[in-house]
């Protein structure tokens, strides 16, 4: 657990207040011990015979066991989202997709509770965040998409328009159940089908949103569920009868998905890697900057591919920013995730917690400076305190290659042509962050970061209307809003 | 008497606004459908096409900067530059082997083709774009922006309706292009260089490769500082395994047989931003 210490030092026990932690129930949550594959709306063992473990990253402790999905499920996958798509799918109305994904929607405000405590035993992120953020996004994108369902040629006037037919959809374990959300939504709402791969690290969710789909009668195969690792994925990548694939995950992954797409004319779209900047202007309303900052980079442990981890601070206000962000640092609660007070939950793997380490260790190596608060870490599950790096150089790794972590890295700058400059200088360009008072800088440097999501004197903010995706290595292609569809239509225009 | 003898057309590169010819030193020829040679044409090296991409590159952004409306009417004057020289154009297409019904036709719809284009400059924006009503107070918008720098294979048939067709949906937005034109269609493709040189486009905006596409293609999809191909215009023979370095750099791809106006070949070259500002007191 954090010490709570205010500003002065001091610390609620000062007080004589003691800490008491608020632990969200496990109770509504009903674990299987085995979980099958979903295909063809049914629950399924592997050809196989092959599973693996899915434990809780807050204690290793193991939760259940889930199926790995070998090349021959998927090809059964693949299969039944075909059929369906010819039987049932193609031929329905608009308007009886969205009313299957406005069902799909309710059911999910209904389950809230359940899907969010799951969220978190499973990912590890804390409760506050699965319950406010990750649910209620899942079940908005759900409902935004089943009102185009019917009304998709509004948006696009004039075209010929058509599903792509089956799609192929691997998501990342950052966000398991609202990326499923973002891919499942607009692909189906467009009269696609689906086969749909969640992480291996967080497969339970995709899993209870399978449970749902079948409670809400979607016909079966319009949305299969397959779990397993990388060798999994591949299997959807080459099935020569998948007609689209939309990733979300590493820029590495990526372009290896890339590769093989580009060469058979695959349409492909790509939601991949960031390094955002986060720039924070002399003039800015500091108060909200320094949470702002906060957000951006300990959200989710930071594992957020739009996460703020490049704070470029002008220089006039350094020394006195970052001393308010450390002391504000030092207030945050890092621990049990299902604690309704936790800012900081666990990290997601020990895999990502030895690349977060190494790298920060090769941060420190380059000469980067190191902060970090003084809380104690469970003994137990996989953790990293928030730690920022001061002194960092544009050729260091850590201000180069995308941590994924609770690792905040800081540079300064003078003007707002050094401070562009910098922000330019990567190969990503997802989000970017600008904090000023002064409206015609905000839209000056808006108009020239090289970024698909620019949040302006906020962060990290979210909405199925809202349009989320990359210029350069961060990938191509939208999810949400009216020019998420085109990834879901011929003829739409976009990338698709 | 003097002054009989036809003087000929040297066809060389168009890079950053000026004619040089090929480094290699290397030509191939063009010869009407007689089998009689019509020019020498530089046969572009993988060291043209650098030189093209960084005047491509360091044109971009001031002509993605220029308003709306002054890139369409660039475009627009590009437009009359063509239209004064139909006759050159049609006599031009006729020498290939186009016969002179198609060659008139193949030349209007070209210009016009131009214009269509060129009058979305101030208007495609509002069309792709968006004010998102995010359930929250903020401000939301989504516009488009150029992807950057976009290389082009020029499609080889029709010649000069088929370059047009993909050059001008690429530079409306503010995209800066290499384009690659190989065979006949490369004296097509010189000569528009030459009325892009008259024209008020900033020098590097276009940037005209005549050579071998199947030479050039590997330093195109590998080039990292192209952000897009175009490669609808890739001979039916190209192995596509060579697409893969497309991956390199997660360059944006675009193969759409398409062969009449479209707003889809405007927004293959474009990226979506969306911002966010909180609204309050």
């Amino acid at each position: 657990m954090g010490n709570s210490n205010f500003k002065d030092g001091s610390s609620l026990e000062d007080f004589g207040i003691e800490y008491a932690p608020a632990i969200e129930s496990t109770s509504l949550v009903n674990i299987k011990d085995k979980y099958g594959l979903f295909i063809d709306g049914n629950f399924v063992d592997s050809s196989s015979g092959k599973s693996f473990k899915t434990l809780d990253p807050s204690t290793e402790k193991p939760l259940s066991v889930v199926t790995e999905a070998s090349s021959d499920d998927v090809d059964r996958a693949v299969r039944s989202a075909g059929v369906s798509y010819e039987k049932y799918w193609k031929k329905m109305p608009g308007a009886d997709r969205a009313r299957y994904l406005f069902r799909i929607a309710r059911h999910l405000q209904e389950r809230a509770r359940e899907f969010a405590v799951l969220e978190t035993l499973d990912g590890g992120k804390p409760i506050k965040e699965s319950r406010d953020v990750d649910l209620p996004l899942a079940a908005a994108h759900f409902f935004y998409h089943a009102g185009w369902a019917d009304k998709l040629e509004y948006a696009f006037p004039q075209r010929k328009l058509e599903p792509h037919g089956v799609i192929g959809q691997i998501i990342p374990w950052n966000f398991p159940l609202l990326m499923a959300a973002w891919k499942l939504a607009p692909a189906l709402a467009c009269g696609n089908t689906v086969v749909l791969k969640p992480a291996e690290t967080t497969p339970l969710t995709a899993l209870l949103l399978a449970e749902v789909i079948r409670d809400v009668d979607l016909p079966p195969g319009v949305v299969n569920i397959v779990t397993g690792a990388g060798e999994t994925g591949s299997a959807i990548v080459e099935h020569p009868e998948v007609d689209k694939l939309a990733f979300t995950g590493s820029t590495e992954v990526g372009k290896l998905i890339h590769r093989s797409a580009v060469k058979r004319n695959l349409p492909l779209t790509l939601e991949l890697g960031g390094k955002a900047p986060h720039i924070i202007f002399e003039d800015a309303a500091l108060d909200q900057a320094i949470e702002g900052v906060i957000n951006g980079i300990f959200f989710n442990q930071g594992h957020v591919c739009c996460a703020g981890s490049r704070l470029l601070v002008q220089e006039s206000i350094a020394d006195y920013f970052i001393d308010r962000l450390q002391k504000r640092i030092e207030l945050l609660r890092v621990g049990n995730p299902l604690d309704k007070n936790t800012d900081i939950g666990a990290i997601n793997s020990l895999a990502q917690l030895e690349r977060i380490d190494q790298l920060v260790k090769a941060g420190i190596d380059e000469g980067a400076e190191v902060f970090k608060p003084s809380c104690s870490l469970p003994e137990n599950g996989y953790w990293y305190p928030p730690t920022v790096l001061t002194g960092v150089q544009q050729s260091h790794r850590v201000a180069r290659e995308e941590i994924f972590g609770p690792v905040l890295v800081v540079q300064t700058f003078r003007t707002p042509e050094e401070a562009l400059e910098k922000a330019n200088n990567t190969p990503y360009g997802l989000s970017a962050g600008i904090w000023t008072e002064k409206g015609s800088l905000i839209h000056w440097m808006a108009e020239r970061l090289r970024a698909g999501v620019i949040w302006a004197n906020t962060f990290n903010k979210f909405d199925p209307t809202s349009p989320f995706g990359g210029y350069k290595e961060s990938g191509f292609g939208r999810e949400g809003g009216m020019q998420g569809l085109t990834a879901y239509l011929k003829n739409s225009g976009g990338h698709s | 008497m003097t002054g009989k003898i036809p003087i000929a057309k040297t066809y060389k590169l168009f890079i950053d606004g000026a004619f040089p010819r090929s480094e290699s030193g290397r030509t191939f020829s063009v010869n009407n459908p007689e089998g009689e040679l019509i020019a020498n044409v530089s046969q572009a090296s993988r060291k043209d096409f650098r030189e093209a991409v960084r005047a491509a590159r360091a044109a971009q952004l001031s002509w993605a900067s220029r308003t709306a409306y002054n890139r369409g009417q660039i475009l627009y004057r590009v437009a009359e530059m063509l239209e004064s020289r139909k006759i050159e154009f049609v006599e031009l297409l006729k020498s290939i082997g186009v016969n002179s019904r198609s060659a008139t036709r193949e030349v209007e719809d070209s210009i016009q083709r131009w214009v269509w284009y060129a009058g979305w400059s101030d208007k495609y924006s509002q069309v792709l774009g968006s004010v998102n009503p995010v359930s929250g107070p903020y401000f939301n918008f989504t516009v488009p922006e150029p992807t950057g720098v976009v290389g082009i294979i020029a499609p080889t048939e029709p010649s000069m309706l088929g370059l047009i067709s993909r050059l001008v949906p690429a530079i409306v937005s503010g995209n800066t292009v290499v384009v690659v034109s190989e065979g006949q269609s490369s004296l097509t493709s010189v000569t528009i260089g030459e009325v892009l040189a008259t024209s008020d486009v900033p020098a590097g905006v276009v940037n005209i490769l005549t050579g071998d596409q199947k030479d050039l293609l590997p330093w195109m999809v590998g080039h990292l500082d192209l952000n897009a191909v175009d490669i609808s215009g890739i001979s039916p023979e190209t192995d596509l395994t060579l697409l893969e370095e497309t991956a390199s750099n997660v360059k944006r791809v675009v193969s759409r047989q398409v062969n009449e106006e479209s707003l889809e070949l405007i927004s293959d070259f474009l990226e979506m931003k969306t911002v966010w500002h909180p609204i309050g007191r």
